[in-house]
């Protein structure tokens, strides 16, 4: 019989015993914690069959193959697994033509070794992470560092080719792999030079110090009193918004007193930083607006009897409206909790509903040097410029780019918009990104492109070794014509529809 | 058991996938209409039992493979145990180590006796039958992780020459590995063959008694493992370029005498995209030395 926690797979008649935390020789049973469980088929060598292709019966009655060759109405050739000729400057590895709307576009296919690259991670937190410029590490090895706090979040670049090249070869081989795992949406752990250690993992919710984000707050405590402080005026006499950075009231607050807000003579802990601001009413937590309160009472002294009176009314409330509490003065001025009316619960569902959900973003940045573009066009300036230009569109992985202005290709991308498993990595270290150009197949052969290497979107699409995906919906068709090849700069890349 | 397996089209409507337990194979046959769905339908219709054959004397099939022992009854157990027979004497080894293979040339060879084929494959995850008609060739893509597939090169196979079995093996992959390559490639004969080969091979590229090398008794992670209580890798760290080639070198060295004894046609060795090739002098077939990319 099994020993410890194995369980006996029935299965098939392998009958494997696996063990918790484990697969049965199959890859596709798997105990889980004493149960036995079905998990996603193994990613076999042949990539045609990952994940997600759909399969269909076989000598089902209606479906049997009747010697025909299936393809799509619409394929976009991506450069995922495509590679590349480097260094013999031959032409780019797949040129393929497809016709889009009567008009025959050019798609130039590659894989690009990118030393010259790195991501720029969005972290939605509030907390601290670490000084500015401060090293960012990756088990132990400088791998980045902090850069700017945005509004409700904290930004790192991580990677560039001082730390893929420029260090010792450990500092470069960690680097090359965390940005190939934020890269391939894996979870990867980087702790900042007096700082804190931060789970990131694109498009999941950040871990800071082992504890989970939960929302962005709205805003500050202040902050809040000032977008809410119409909503609440003549419904409720006093609003204490509790948060760990500033704690607003409504009375004292300068939005309170435009409105004409009556004094309460509440009385708060903490340092009055300026009319309804304090700062430090507790320590940071994870209780109401990420301090340690678990009773909000607890940060309010005794209401001023010269301007109290009984049946006030006071709402207490956290940034994101996760905490509230209602309380109406009794004849004493002591607060007594009640239930909350609803025309202030509306306020706090608005509170809620303004917090968007604390994530991860990760933004591959990566410059098209001038070998890469040779596999393009025989004068890669003329690349560069066809870019600037409108005439050709830069997309990675299928996925819309947003090319910086100035010299070069150098562009940023958001890799949740790219197909999983699109990176790849050689040992120099340097990552392996996947970019396609594509352009009218006239302005194609005026940049001086390789117009004898354009192969027929049919002759790609039978071809062996190709792995099919449907396309990522919320992507713009990267084959659509009469659309922008890049947004204008300064727009969001996301709206580039 | 017929109600267990599944197979099913690929969405390509070419390729045939049969599944069954542990047994994943990917089958694509090359001729006209008729001979390749009269190929299919054999396929189908061997792979069913198979399974269950083996399952049958699995408790044998997991044993140390003995010189001159008892053979097994069934046809794929028989042809895993030649396969392996070859390194009994010198090393731990079990029919096991040649499953995949045999399977796949099962699997194809029910096909081409039912059908007149052009070309036909049975991949078994990675360890490959091969038939190639008179003039015909395979052109075949290599990886070098497994658990990041991506092409490192490819090598063209033709009827002119006697490959007709592929097999990759290395601790990234699906079965448990004595040794610390990523991927050791083969070429020969027969699926079977090269599946064992690949496995003795992969097993040589080691760095016995390395501290960056994780290691973990096979049953303690899979208590019924063939391998028993003997060390698997289960993690590699950093290793230096001297240590890399001591590692390949092991390895080659094991690939050359399975060169001469005329085991295996050709051998790539990778480990931490370092490769080595093992060809014979006479052979056609060449491994491409690495691949190629465009520096951004």
């Amino acid at each position: 019989m099994p020993e410890d926690d194995a369980i006996r797979c029935d299965a098939c008649p392998v009958l494997c015993y696996i063990k918790p935390g484990r697969t049965g020789a199959c890859d596709r049973y798997a105990n889980d914690n004493g149960q036995l469980v079905r998990i996603d088929p193994h990613v076999v060598l042949d990539r045609a069959v990952s994940r997600g292709d759909s399969v269909v019966p076989f000598l089902d009655r209606d479906r049997e193959w009747d010697g025909s060759i299936v393809t799509g109405p619409e394929n976009f050739v991506t450069a995922i697994g495509a590679g590349t000729t480097y260094p013999d400057y031959k032409p780019a590895p797949f040129i393929i033509s497809s016709t889009v709307q009567g008009v025959d576009m050019v798609t130039v296919v590659t894989e690009g070794i990118f030393s010259y690259c790195g991501v720029k991670v969005k972290i939605d937190t509030d907390r601290h992470l670490g000084p500015e410029t401060n090293l960012v590490r990756a088990q132990g090895e400088p791998v980045g560092h902090v850069t700017t706090s945005e509004y409700g979040s904290q930004m790192l670049s991580l990677g560039g080719v001082r730390h893929l090249t420029g260090g010792s070869r450990k500092e470069g081989t960690v680097t090359c792999e965390t940005l190939l795992n934020l890269c391939d949406r894996k979870p990867v752990e980087l702790t900042i030079d007096d700082g804190a250690t931060v789970i990131v993992q694109a498009g999941k919710v950040p871990v800071v110090d082992g504890v989970q984000e939960e929302r962005m707050r709205v805003g500050c405590g202040s902050a809040t009193i000032g977008m809410f402080a119409k909503q609440w005026f003549g419904r409720v006499d006093e609003v204490v918004v509790v948060d760990d950075h500033i704690t607003g009231v409504l009375s004292e607050h300068q939005a309170g007193k435009l409105l004409g807000v009556r004094e309460t003579g509440i009385k708060m802990k903490g340092h009055r930083s300026t009319p309804g601001r304090y700062f430090r009413v507790a320590e940071p937590g994870t209780a109401w607006g990420g301090t340690n309160i678990a009773d909000p009472l607890s940060i309010l002294q005794n209401f001023n009897p010269k301007f109290a009176w009984p049946k006030l009314r006071l709402l207490m409330v956290s940034t994101t409206g996760e905490h509230h509490a209602y309380y109406e003065l009794d004849e004493a001025l002591r607060p007594v909790e009640k239930e909350l009316p609803a025309v202030l619960g509306e306020s706090v569902a608005r509170i809620r509903e303004n917090c968007e959900p604390a994530l991860c973003s990760v933004l591959f940045m990566g410059g098209a040097g001038g070998s890469l573009r040779a596999g393009v066009t025989e004068n890669p300036v003329r690349l560069t410029h066809s870019v600037r230009d409108a005439l050709t569109r830069v997309t990675c992985g299928g996925a819309p780019v947003y090319v910086w202005p100035g010299g070069g290709i150098t562009f940023m991308v958001d890799i949740t918009r790219m197909p999983e498993h699109a990176f790849g990595y050689v040992p120099t270290p340097a990552l392996v990104a996947p970019i396609e150009f594509t352009l009218k197949v006239k302005d194609y052969a005026a940049l001086g492109g390789y117009m004898d290497h354009v192969r027929s979107l049919d002759s790609i699409m039978d071809g062996k070794g190709r792995r099919r995906l449907s396309a990522n919906a919320n992507n713009p068709w990267p084959l659509a014509p009469g659309k922008s090849p890049r947004p204008d700069p300064g727009s969001d890349p996301r709206s580039d529809q | 058991m017929k109600g267990r397996a599944q197979i099913r089209w690929l969405e390509d409507g070419r390729r045939l996938h049969l599944h069954d337990g542990p047994i994943d194979l990917i089958v694509e046959a090359f001729g006209s209409t008729d001979e390749i769905n009269a190929a299919y339908r054999a396929a189908a219709e061997r792979f069913v039992h198979v399974l269950d054959e083996l399952c049958g004397e699995l408790t044998f099939l997991r044993q140390a493979t003995q010189a001159n022992g008892p053979p097994p009854s069934g046809v794929i157990a028989r042809r895993m145990t030649a396969a392996v027979a070859p390194y009994c004497q010198h090393t731990f080894i079990t029919p096991m180590a040649a499953v995949a293979g045999a399977v796949a040339e099962e699997i194809l060879d029910a096909m081409t006796a039912a059908a007149r084929l052009s070309r036909a494959y049975v991949n078994d995850g990675g360890d490959i039958a091969l038939h190639l008609a008179s003039g015909e060739q395979f052109v075949v893509g290599m990886v070098e992780r497994p658990d990041r597939p991506s092409l490192f090169g490819t090598a063209t196979l033709d009827s002119a020459q006697p490959v007709r079995g592929i097999a990759t093996s290395g601790w990234r992959g699906r079965s448990f590995s004595l040794g610390i390559a990523d991927a050791v490639t083969v070429l020969a004969d027969r699926a079977a063959v090269a599946d064992a080969a690949a496995t003795v091979i992969a097993n040589a590229v080691d760095l016995p008694e390395h501290s960056n090398v994780t290691r973990v008794p096979a049953n303690t992670l899979a208590p019924d493992s063939d391998l028993g209580d003997r060390l698997v890798t289960q993690g590699v760290g950093e290793l230096s370029p001297a240590e890399i080639d001591n590692a390949l070198d092991a390895g080659v060295l094991v690939a050359h005498g399975l060169l001469a004894g005329g085991l295996i046609r050709s051998a790539a060795l990778h480990l931490r995209g370092n490769t080595r090739i093992v060809n014979s002098q006479s052979s056609f077939i060449a491994f491409p030395e690495s691949r190629s990319l465009a520096h951004a």
